[in-house]
This record gives structure tokens, sequence and C-alpha cells, in this order.
């Protein structure tokens, strides 16, 4: 682990191969992932669903987890604040309904209605996140359960009139919105879909992913995204060498938010559902689990560890449900795992932060 | 309420400082005005009966802010230790004070294993305690599901026919019954062994209130520390005993509303006051010295020999016990184990009355506590009410107080980082 420690002081990342160094989380979660897929095996549970429902769900959490990226590569630690963008993804998305779109048109119009909301709702955060220095991890967490929690008083008076969308009695929205309605329910997953043998592959989907992982990847190639990360290894470094280091946060946080909009609402159309009200409340702990599992540390984080953790974290809890039900019928120990990996990982990385308040 | 009066440089900084008290002060009163269907009964009754319910999970907390860990959302695992005790206690079928007595023996021991690794935990994410403490509530309860829907059934063989055991013989129910006590069972333990009616307790409490402040100012004088005493909070405190004595001798005499109050459970009161009472003494020993100057520097602590990491520890494994303990109380009371779910909300819950109290990450008293649980619960009686009388919808008045629990938390944390930092730039200028 000395090395990854070291990252933070050490600039040369470019000279670094491919996927970087490997971390014990990283090799302690694969390890197990193919032991229960050998397990799965035995036990009978076909391999090509098991690949096809982790390249799926990989490809659904991911722009989720990449909103993790400039949050930490800014010094902020992990967005634990994820909710926020999430939630300006979900009124991107039912605004869209509301105003009687359908298919790709809703899709897109959705991304054009949650980015302009998130960019500002993001920068009111990342100003947030600049008063409060040193604790920004423990108030970043209450801010997304607040702005979730007031969304659920949102979501219920919101003046929305579609009946694709309400209850059907009384006011306010649905908690769980059929994406079939506006034929959404995986839009992006059925473009260019294809079948390797019984593997099912949903271009549409990993394209997206990779497209702004991509972006995501030149974005911190950039000399904006350079000044980014020099403020987060080196504060004092960065501002003495004349950077923004506060804007540069702000700009980070925003474009975290967005990434958190465009992420759940990628989501939602792969699941099939946009679920609103106390839904969006703990989804910032699988995607933050997700980046520190593919080697992340609190205070570093490249677009490589977002892809490797995602696929291990996502692989890990897929095969485990059907594996752990054949093998121990009547419990839900895969739900039990999740909630033991997921934390104990991020309290790994807690105990790895070597800042601290003041 | 001295935390109210102290500190107060400007009306400004005297908002900032007690905003968060200030906005539920104002949003319970706003409650009275628009929901006519409240009585002063129920609201006593539902009132008093949380509070006596919560008070000792919310004391819990104030040692570890005093010893510089912040607030410590961990002591869910000391309510899931209780839990496993009233578990344990409930399939072996004992009950009663015997049974009380066990689960808390239990509780204690369980509690202090976990909260000692707790605090280990803690010394290894130092300045990040607090996010620390919440995840490591997360973490436990994973620990905790394990434990009780597949170690029970799965690798310790129970009946399947036990009453809180699933019908497949795999794990505990999501609720369990804890059987009156006058059945054998644990419900009520604590609170059936005496109870007297609620004007009585007030009474009770506003003389016993007024004794204390004379014995602290007569104190205070025979000390030669009459600078401690002062006038105005004084002539506040007492007059507020005097009023709540007031208003039970009026209730008692015109036999009002407020006699129909549900009846007050002493041995618990006697056991939060005991808490009261504890962590002021404790407070005063060399270990909580010890606590305090932890809690205001680590490095000049350990500079002066103090063991920082052991005492780190000890506070902690106290709040992990106390927070066990004041679930059996909160549990013996409800009568029915939530066992997925009771103690999920706790530390929420908890630190929230606390912040409402008045306190910070770094100052915590008796006072904010017991005054926060008062101030908090009476929210939490009153915004369905509001909810209701304003939108004719109950569930937005509830949406609204998850919104207050955790707006709570993030305001009042918020304020004293940004405070702290503010200080820190104009000390570095």
């Amino acid at each position: 682990m000395a090395e990854m420690n070291g990252n933070g002081n050490n600039l040369s990342r470019a000279s670094r191969s491919l996927l970087g160094d490997i971390g014990l989380p990283t090799v302690i979660i694969a390890v197990f992932w193919v032991l229960t897929l050998v397990a799965g095996h035995f036990v009978g549970i076909s391999m090509s669903t098991l690949v096809s429902d982790t390249i799926k769900r990989a490809g659904m959490n991911g722009i989720l987890v990449l909103a993790m990226v400039p949050a930490i590569q800014s010094g902020t630690g992990p967005n634990f604040a994820l909710p926020i963008g999430i939630v300006c993804g979900l009124l991107g998305l039912v605004t869209a309904i509301e105003m009687d779109l359908t298919g790709m048109t809703w899709l897109l119009s959705s991304f054009a209605l949650a980015i302009p909301l998130a960019a500002v709702v993001g920068y009111g955060y990342g100003k947030l996140m600049n008063a409060v220095k040193g604790s920004e991890m423990t108030i970043a967490t209450y801010t997304g359960f607040s702005i979730v929690a007031l969304m659920c008083l949102a979501w219920l008076m919101i003046p929305f009139r579609n009946p694709k969308m309400g209850w059907f009695i009384g006011k306010g929205l649905r908690e769980t919105i059929q994406l079939d309605a506006v034929g959404g329910a995986q839009i992006l997953n059925n473009f260019l879909l294809f079948t390797v043998g019984e593997v099912i592959v949903p271009t549409g989907l990993l394209l997206t992913f990779a497209f702004f992982a991509f972006l995501v990847w030149l974005f911190f190639r950039s000399k904006l995204g350079i000044a980014i990360s020099a403020g987060g290894i080196n504060p004092k470094f960065a501002q003495a060498a004349g950077l923004d280091i506060d804007r540069n946060r702000v700009l980070a946080n925003v474009v975290s938010t967005i990434l958190g909009a465009i992420g759940i609402i990628v989501y939602s159309q792969s699941y099939g559902y946009a679920q609103l009200y106390t839904a969006p409340l703990m989804m910032a702990f699988p995607a933050v689990a997700a980046v520190l599992i593919g080697g992340a540390t609190a205070s570093r984080a490249k677009v490589s560890h977002v892809i490797i953790g995602v696929v291990l974290f996502q692989g890990l809890l897929t095969t485990a449900l059907p594996v752990a039900n054949e093998i121990f019928a009547g419990t839900d120990l895969s739900e039990i795992m999740r909630m033991i990996i997921q934390n104990g990982i991020i309290l790994y990385a807690l105990t790895q932060v070597k800042r601290g308040v003041q | 309420m001295d935390g109210l009066n102290r500190n107060s440089n400007g009306a400004g900084s005297w908002i900032l400082e007690n905003l968060v008290t200030i906005i539920f002060v104002a949003f319970t009163l706003f409650g009275f005005m628009v929901s006519s269907g409240v009585s002063l009964g129920f609201f006593f009754s539902e009132l008093s009966s949380r509070v006596f319910r919560n008070a000792f999970l919310v004391l819990s907390l104030i040692i570890p802010v005093l010893a510089g860990l912040g607030l410590n959302f961990g002591i869910v695992i000391g309510a899931m230790s209780g839990q496993v005790a009233i578990a344990i206690a409930r399939y072996f079928e004992m009950g009663g004070l015997s049974g009380l007595m066990f689960c808390f023996a239990v509780a204690m021991a369980a509690a202090a294993l976990c909260g000692y690794f707790t605090g280990k935990l803690y010394n290894k994410t130092r300045g990040q305690e607090m996010i620390a403490s919440l995840i490591v509530g997360f973490f436990a309860n994973g620990i905790y599901q394990f434990l009780f829907l597949f170690v029970v059934g799965v690798i310790i063989s129970v009946p399947a026919i036990h009453p809180m055991i699933k019908p497949d013989g795999i794990g505990i129910r999501m609720t369990v019954d804890l059987v009156p006590v006058k059945q054998g069972g644990l419900k009520y333990a604590l609170d059936n062994i005496y109870q007297i009616p609620f004007v009585h307790a007030l009474l009770i409490v506003a003389v016993g209130l007024l004794l204390l402040l004379a014995v602290r100012y007569w104190l205070n004088i025979r000390k030669g520390r009459s600078y401690l005493n002062s006038r105005s909070s004084l002539i506040v405190n007492g007059g507020l005993c005097l009023a709540l004595a007031g208003v039970a001798i009026h209730a008692m005499m015109t036999k009002s509303e407020l006699m129909m109050v549900r009846k007050v459970p002493v041995v618990t009161g006697l056991l939060i006051i005991g808490l009261c009472v504890f962590t002021v003494l404790i407070m005063k020993t060399k270990l909580g010295q010890d606590f305090r100057s932890v809690g205001q520097s680590q490095h000049t602590a350990e500079v002066s020999g103090i063991n920082v990491d052991r005492t780190r520890i000890i506070a902690t494994m106290i709040s992990t016990v106390l927070a066990a303990w004041g679930q059996i109380i909160y549990l013996q009371n409800m009568g029915t184990l939530n066992t997925y779910n009771a103690h999920t909300q706790i530390g929420m819950f908890s630190v929230a009355a606390l912040l409402v109290g008045g306190a910070s990450t770094s100052k915590a008293s008796i006072t904010h506590a017991i005054f926060g649980t008062i101030l908090f619960n009476a929210m939490f009686i009153m915004s369905p009410e509001i909810g209701q009388s304003l939108f004719g919808q109950a569930i937005l008045g509830e949406y609204f107080r998850t919104f207050m629990v955790y707006g709570v938390i993030g305001v009042a944390l918020g304020i004293h980082v940004w405070k702290a930092n503010k200080k820190s730039r104009i000390v570095v200028e």
C-alpha cells in the first residue's frame, strides 16, 4: 500500500502503465469474484447470464462512479453528495416526460434539461465545500441527505399533470415511474445491441459510458484538468504557483454533479424505471465504494480506477446474488455481503487519509 | 440553558450560534398556531413518553464530543449490542427485572468490545471520525444482519417453532414481540416498576432544579468563585423553574387537561438523572480531565503525558455501552423489537436532538442533551400535524421532518466548520 499513499506526492502519473498500481482491495475483491464465479459454475448457474448482467450493470452504474473522479482529484474527497446530481438528473427526466416527449428525444431533452440545472446546483455545492474545508466528506453526506429529503417534498408538490407519472389518486409523482410508457426503457441498451454466443452486449450503453469516460480522461489532460489535479495534490504549492484553487474545486464539483445527473438518467433508462423519493438517498455509497475498489484513494482517482472498480464491484454483486441463493437457500446473503464490502472498503480508504482537520 | 446565554458577543453571532435551536422553537410554536387538532394532553403524553425513551441515548453522545471525537454516529453499534442482548433474553424467555439486568450485563460486554474496536478505528481515521462513525454504523449493520439472518439458523440451529424465529427456521423475524412484563416478558420491565402522574413529576423536577440552582449558587460563593454566578442566568433559570412549578400546582388545583397526561416512569427518569450526574462527575475525575485535554488539543495532551489513543478508546467505549443501555430502555418502552430497523435511525436522531439543544462538534453538555431531546421530539410530534393542516397531507409533514433531521445535522456541522476555518484563517493572516 505504500506506493498508493505515495501517489499524492508523485506527479509522474503519465509514466504509469495503463492499469497503474494494483492495490490490495482490488486484488481481494477480484479473487473473491473469481471464487464466486467458480462456485456458481459448480452449482450450475449459466455463465453467460452472469456475464451479460455484469456488463449491463457495470455500464448502468459507470457514469455515477465516474462522477467521483473530478471531486477526488480536486481534493474535496469522494463526492458523498452524489444524490444532489442524481436529483437534478431525475428532475430533468420527469420534466421531459411532462413535456410529452418520447424515445430518443425524451432522452436527449432529459440530458439538456438536467445539465444546466446540475451546473448551477453544483456551483453552489462547490462553494459550500470551499467553506467547510477539512470536513468535506461528513458535510457532503448530510448535504446530499438533506437535498434528497427536500426533494421528497418537491416530488409530492410539483404541479405536473402527465398521467404517466402521477398517482392514480391524489397529488404528486409516483415512487417509481415506468419508462416503458415514454418508450425510454433500455433505449440506450438496445442501440446496436448484439449477442456473442449467449452473452448480450448492450452496445449503446457501453458506448455512452466509454464516451463520458473518454471526456473525463481528456478533461484531466487539459490545462484546466491538470490545474485541478495539482490543487488536489498539494494546495499550498498550487496556490504558490498562482492557481486559483477555490475556483478549481468549484469547477470540479460542477463537473461531478453534472456527471451524477447524466449518470442517473443512463441508469434509469437501463433499469427501465425512474426511482424518486428516498431511492437516491444511499446511492453515493456504492459509487464511492466502486471507485475505491478500482484502486483509487480518498485523494487520488483515475478513469481506469472507475472502469476496473465498477466491473469488479458490480460483477461481484451480480454473481453473488444467484450463487448465494443457490448455496444457502432462504437467506439474503448477497445484500449482507454488499453492505459489508461497500462500507468496509470506504472505511479502509478513510484509514488511509492523511490530511485531517487542522 | 446557560449555553444559550454564554458566548453572546453581538446579536448576529448569537443568532448564528443558536440558529438551529431558534428554528426549532419557532417551528414548534408555529405548529401549535396552525394545527387546531392537537390537545395539550395528547401533546404532553407523546412528548413525555418520547423524552423518557430517547434521553438516555442522546446523553450517551456527550463524552465523545468532549474528548474531541465529534458526534459519534457509531452509537448505532451500541444500539445493536443492546438488541443482541434483548434477542438473547427473548430467546431464552427471560423477563422482568432479572431479565432486564441480564440484558444490561450482556449488552455492556458486547458494547464494550465493539466500542474498543470502533475506538481503534477512530484513532486510525483521525480528523475524519464523524464520517467514519457513520460508515462504521452501516458496516456493523451488515455484520448484525449476517448474525441475525444467517448465523441464527444456518450455523446455530434453532427451532423453527420459536415465536421469534422465521417460519422456515433461518433468521429472526422482522418484528419480535417482547411480551408484557406481567406475562414474564421485557415490555415495560423498567417503566412499570413505579409510575407517578405527569404533573407531580413536573413539580418535583421544577423544585429539584430550583434546589440545584440554589445549592450551586451557594457553593460558588462559599468556595470564593462567585464570579461564576451570573445574576441574569440565575433569574432566567429560576424564573423558568418557578413558572414550571406554578403550572404544575395550577393543574393540580384546577384538575385541568394536564392531569390527563400519561403517567411518568420514575425508575427510567432516575436512570436518566443518574446518567446526567455520572457525566458531570466523570468530567471532574482524572479521566475526565484527560478527555477534556485530548478534546482541546491532542498534541498538547500527548506532550503532557496523556495516552491520547487510550483516552479516545475509553471515551468511545463508554459512549457505546451507554448507547446499548439506552437502546434497551428504548425497546422495553416500545414493547416490540423491530429487528432490522430499530437501530438504523438512532444515530441520526440522537445527534440531531443534541445539536438542536445547542451543542456542536466540540461542545456539549447535559443541558444541551435534555433541552434538545425535548425540543426535537416536540418538532417530531408537530410536523405531521403541520403537514395535515397546511397542505392536507400528513405524509408531507413526515418528509419535512426527515428533511429537518438531515438539514439540522448539515447546518450545525457546516456552521461549526465554517466558523473554525474562518478563525484559523484570521490567526494565520
